[in-house]
């Protein structure tokens, strides 16, 4: 075995090393986890093949319908058992290529952690579940994909996706909630029976949008489908899982799971099929010029996933037979292809196309393996690839609807398929021997494990596909069109159009691998318009964000209390005086309340001390005067028989007047004072306050009081809650919870508060 | 910090623990006539910083024997667990529950009286904080 090398060139790639999972054993035993789930997977066949779906559910929210359950059925079979299958083996080959990597155990838990979430997805019965799965995948996915933090193209990369796919899913949130109650239900199981009642009601369009919103950003269709080539920023094995078995496929399995529901209709195929055409064009034309062979690969995804969308858009028995088929295909030969750029690139030291050469020579196994995925995806026999490139002439060739322009499409993303398999393949493994970065060895058993085995099975389901068909594919189809399917199928169909189409994509592939520099002269009108496009808009959006978030903080959050407290108030006229204005009728002359001698002395009193606070040119006078309008407060509390209230009051203005003074003896003494115009303003605002506060009692207290929770409480305190003191028991017992978030607030404030205060004196006690 | 008075030392000698007697009174009456742990709460707090003015934070400290943040945690977890011994009984959290008899002199206890105690402890605690620590310098 050669020398491991670090794949990340972070300076803590050799400290923290010999924790267990840094043992060459810790994948394969990883493995076993998603291995055993795809063996108990794989038991279920049988029942789901006889036509059973089988459901567990348990009680989450009961009272909003959300229930954490789960469902079997074909669709999910196959979905969960790719993502266990290739999952196991990801799981195995991260153990060689992250070998000795500081963070090895935080990427297993990272990559077992988007294995959940993607089972969680496709197995979610509950719309609400499989939304909470469907954020899981994104977020999983963001850690993955920014693995290498220390690398801000890997950061940025991580958030694109983030933002694109969480941005779709909040669409998908809005979409699912409102396909949960046009249709009655939250169990998908049970919404797959009522397509028609939801296909026709009025909301339909909608929440058709909002749905395709978030299985469109998931699965990478333009005009979102920028994040996917840059989310390649993650190490091979991120990069190998993410393109064939998980997320990206989350929106496509969506799709299918729902067009027995959403599709049918019109608008279902449009705008499915066309974002599906358009995408597996853009992305084969974009993948042909790239040298980066990971970045091939990830257009090359791209055009693909576009084309799955393409045959759900078409919505024919026929096409959700090769969109299941092609599922797979693409599958094992990306996961293949994919985990195979990441051993060349251990081994090479380069993914670039024009660095390698002839690795045949060096990686017999590696080549065996990149061979047989090559031609699965050049679509060659006797490739499940062929089986599935036929699959999808023949439902493009019968689609419903502008079949010709659906198969042309077809044909032109094929032959650049051919094109591109041509071009991974034949120069890099098979050119003449030249010097590469590091000469290169065989992968070590870890790193050639995976391709190989993916490789090989899709030769042998190729030559051998009836039991594949019998069991997932007609399962899986059936789901899809909601009704039993028969799937037979064969490497040869017979002397008929669609291997006509075949040979001749075959033929027109090749020219365009050996003409390569006109074809690239071709599309390169494409790269000009996609400087302008999606990715340029998405930069342009963050960058208008971060503007909007400076210019806002810097208005609302100038750090001066003065200002705060100006926005504070300010808010609460603007806000209050509007529902006041708006909604309650203000009596044009209020008739001024009768009150008795020694409240008109009270309120004197009060008014007194705010002409003296504002008047004050000594802090101390000011915090002074501020307490006996406290305390006269209290007084008026004490004449309305509120004790409580007036107790409270009379410590709480004790205290602060306390707190003032300890604050006030440590500020400088008044150096300048505001300008005229502030003051002016401050006077505006504040008798604006006053005024506002005023008109809200007259108004209050204009309404006769009705309050059923006053009887409420008088009859039930003592007999309830053992109390008499009405006020203690609403503290304690009524609404204790409220008093017990309360005072952890309160807490929170005081360590705040601490905090703040000793920093201060820490920073003192430097100078 | 702020200038010795042998008047206000002698009185607030003999008035600190008449004024945390007091409040503990109002934190037990509190159920039943005005008072509380919030109320009970401030004046000991009031208390301990009118002996801060009189002798100083050193003086408190010594008094208090615990740092007023270990106060508020104390009473946060008082406060918290008199919710949770409901659930001990198989009850929604927070259900008051009551001892049947009465106890001479504290009258009445249940778990809406722990709870009581739990904010007195978190009054006292948030105030001295600041107040400690304003005062230290």
């Amino acid at each position: 075995m050669p020398p491991q090398i670090n794949h990340s060139p972070s300076a803590e790639s050799h400290a923290g090393q010999g924790s267990i999972w840094h043992h060459p054993a810790a994948g394969w035993f990883l493995a076993i986890l998603p291995a055993s789930v795809m063996i108990y997977l794989l038991g279920l066949t049988g029942r789901v093949a006889a036509g059973e779906s089988l459901r567990l559910s348990l009680n989450w929210v009961p009272s909003l319908a959300v229930n954490f359950s789960f469902f079997v059925d074909g669709l999910s079979l196959l979905f969960a058992l790719l993502i266990t299958a290739i999952g196991a083996l990801i799981l195995i080959y991260a153990s060689g290529y992250l070998a000795g990597h500081v963070l090895l155990g935080r990427f297993y838990f990272y990559l077992l952690l988007f294995m959940a979430a993607m089972l969680g997805v496709v197995l979610a019965d509950n719309l609400i579940t499989l939304f909470v799965f469907w954020e899981l995948t994104s977020l999983s996915s963001y850690l993955l994909i920014g693995f290498d933090h220390q690398r801000e193209e890997a950061r940025k990369a991580a958030l694109q996706a983030l933002l694109v796919t969480g941005g779709g899913g909040l669409a998908l949130l809005a979409g699912l909630l409102l396909l949960g109650n046009i249709g009655g239900s939250f169990e998908l199981s049970e919404l797959l029976q009522r397509g028609d009642l939801v296909r026709g009601h009025a909301l339909y369009l909608p929440l058709l949008l909002l749905v395709l919103a978030g299985a469109f950003t998931k699965s990478a269709q333009v005009p979102f489908h920028f994040w996917l080539p840059n989310a390649m920023e993650a190490p091979a094995p991120v990069s190998a899982y993410l393109h064939s078995a998980t997320m990206v496929k989350a929106g496509i399995y969506l799709l299918a799971r729902l067009s027995p529901v959403l599709g049918g209709t019109e608008a279902w195929h449009y705008l499915v099929t066309l974002a599906g055409a358009a995408t597996m064009l853009g992305g084969a034309m974009l993948a042909f010029p790239q040298t980066d062979l990971k970045k091939i690969l990830a257009y090359t995804t791209v055009s693909t996933l576009g084309a799955l969308t393409l045959l759900l858009g078409i919505n024919t028995t026929l096409a959700a037979k090769a969109a299941m088929v092609f599922l797979i295909v693409h599958s094992l030969y990306k996961g293949a292809l994919f985990m195979i750029a990441g051993a060349v690139d251990h081994e090479a030291g380069t993914r670039d196309l024009r660095e390698l050469s002839g690795l045949r020579r060096f990686m017999p196994l590696t080549t065996l393996a990149a061979t047989l995925a090559a031609l699965s995806m050049a679509g060659l026999p006797p490739m499940l690839g062929f089986i599935g490139k036929e699959l999808l002439y023949e439902a493009k060739l019968e689609a419903p609807r502008a079949a010709f322009w659906i198969t042309s499409a077809g044909v032109l993303a094929n032959v650049l398929m051919v094109a591109i398999a041509a071009l991974v393949l034949l120069r890099p493994f098979f050119g003449r021997k030249t010097a590469m970065p590091q000469t290169p060895h065989e992968a070590p058993m870890t790193l050639w494990l995976g391709p190989v085995t993916l490789a090989l099975l899709g030769l042998i389901i190729g030559l051998a596909p009836d039991t594949t068909a019998q069991y997932f594919i007609a399962t899986a189809v059936s789901a899809v069109r909601a009704e039993a399917t028969e799937v037979k199928l064969a490497l040869w169909h017979g002397l008929n159009p669609v291997l006509a189409l075949s040979v001749f994509t075959v033929a027109c592939g090749l020219l365009a691998y050996f003409f390569r520099r006109f074809v690239q002269r071709a599309v390169h009108p494409l790269f000009l318009l996609a400087r302008v496009g999606p990715q340029q808009w998405y930069e342009w959006f963050l960058q208008g964000l971060s503007g909007v978030a400076q210019w806002q903080t810097r208005l609302l959050q100038s750090g001066y209390l003065r200002s705060y407290l100006l926005m504070i108030i300010l808010t609460t006229i603007g806000l209050t005086g509007y529902a006041l204005v708006s909604r309650a009728a203000l009596p044009l002359l209020p008739s001024l309340p009768v009150a008795q001698s020694y409240e008109w002395l009270i309120a004197a009193i009060m008014l007194a001390s705010a002409v003296a606070i504002v008047r004050s040119s000594s802090r101390l006078a000011a915090v002074a005067a501020l307490g006996v309008i406290g305390f006269s407060i209290a007084l008026l509390f004490v004449l309305y028989g509120a004790p409580d209230l007036a107790m409270t009051q009379f410590a709480i203005e004790t205290l602060s007047v306390i707190i003032f003074v300890l604050v006030l003896y440590k500020l400088p003494r008044f150096a300048t004072f505001s300008r005229p115009s502030a003051r002016l303003r401050d006077a505006l605002v504040a008798l604006a306050a006053g005024g506002l506060m005023t008109l809200l009692v007259l108004a209050v207290t204009a309404a006769p009081l009705r309050s059923r929770l006053t009887g409420f409480f008088a009859e039930n305190s003592l007999p309830a809650a053992n109390g008499r003191n009405i006020v203690n028991v609403i503290l304690v017992d009524f609404r204790g919870l409220d008093t017990l978030g309360e005072i952890t607030v309160l807490a929170v404030a005081a360590i705040g508060v601490y905090a703040l205060l000793k920093l201060r004196l820490a920073e003192k006690k430097e100078k | 910090m702020i200038m010795p008075s042998l008047i206000l030392s002698i009185a607030v000698r003999s008035l600190l623990p008449l004024l945390l007697l007091f409040s503990v009174f109002l934190l037990i009456r509190g159920h039943n006539e005005p008072g509380g742990g919030f109320v009970g709460g401030l004046v000991a707090a009031a208390a301990f910083a009118l002996y801060a003015i009189a002798e100083g934070v050193e003086k408190v400290r010594q008094t208090l024997r615990v740092d007023p943040r270990v106060l508020i945690g104390a009473g946060l977890l008082v406060a918290l667990s008199s919710g949770l011994l409901s659930l001990l009984q198989g009850q929604p959290f927070m259900t008051g529950l009551w001892y049947k008899q009465a106890v001479p002199v504290l009258g009445k206890l249940g778990t809406p009286v722990l709870f009581d105690t739990g904010v007195y402890l978190v009054v006292v605690g948030i105030i001295l904080t600041i107040i400690l620590t304003l005062a230290e310098e």
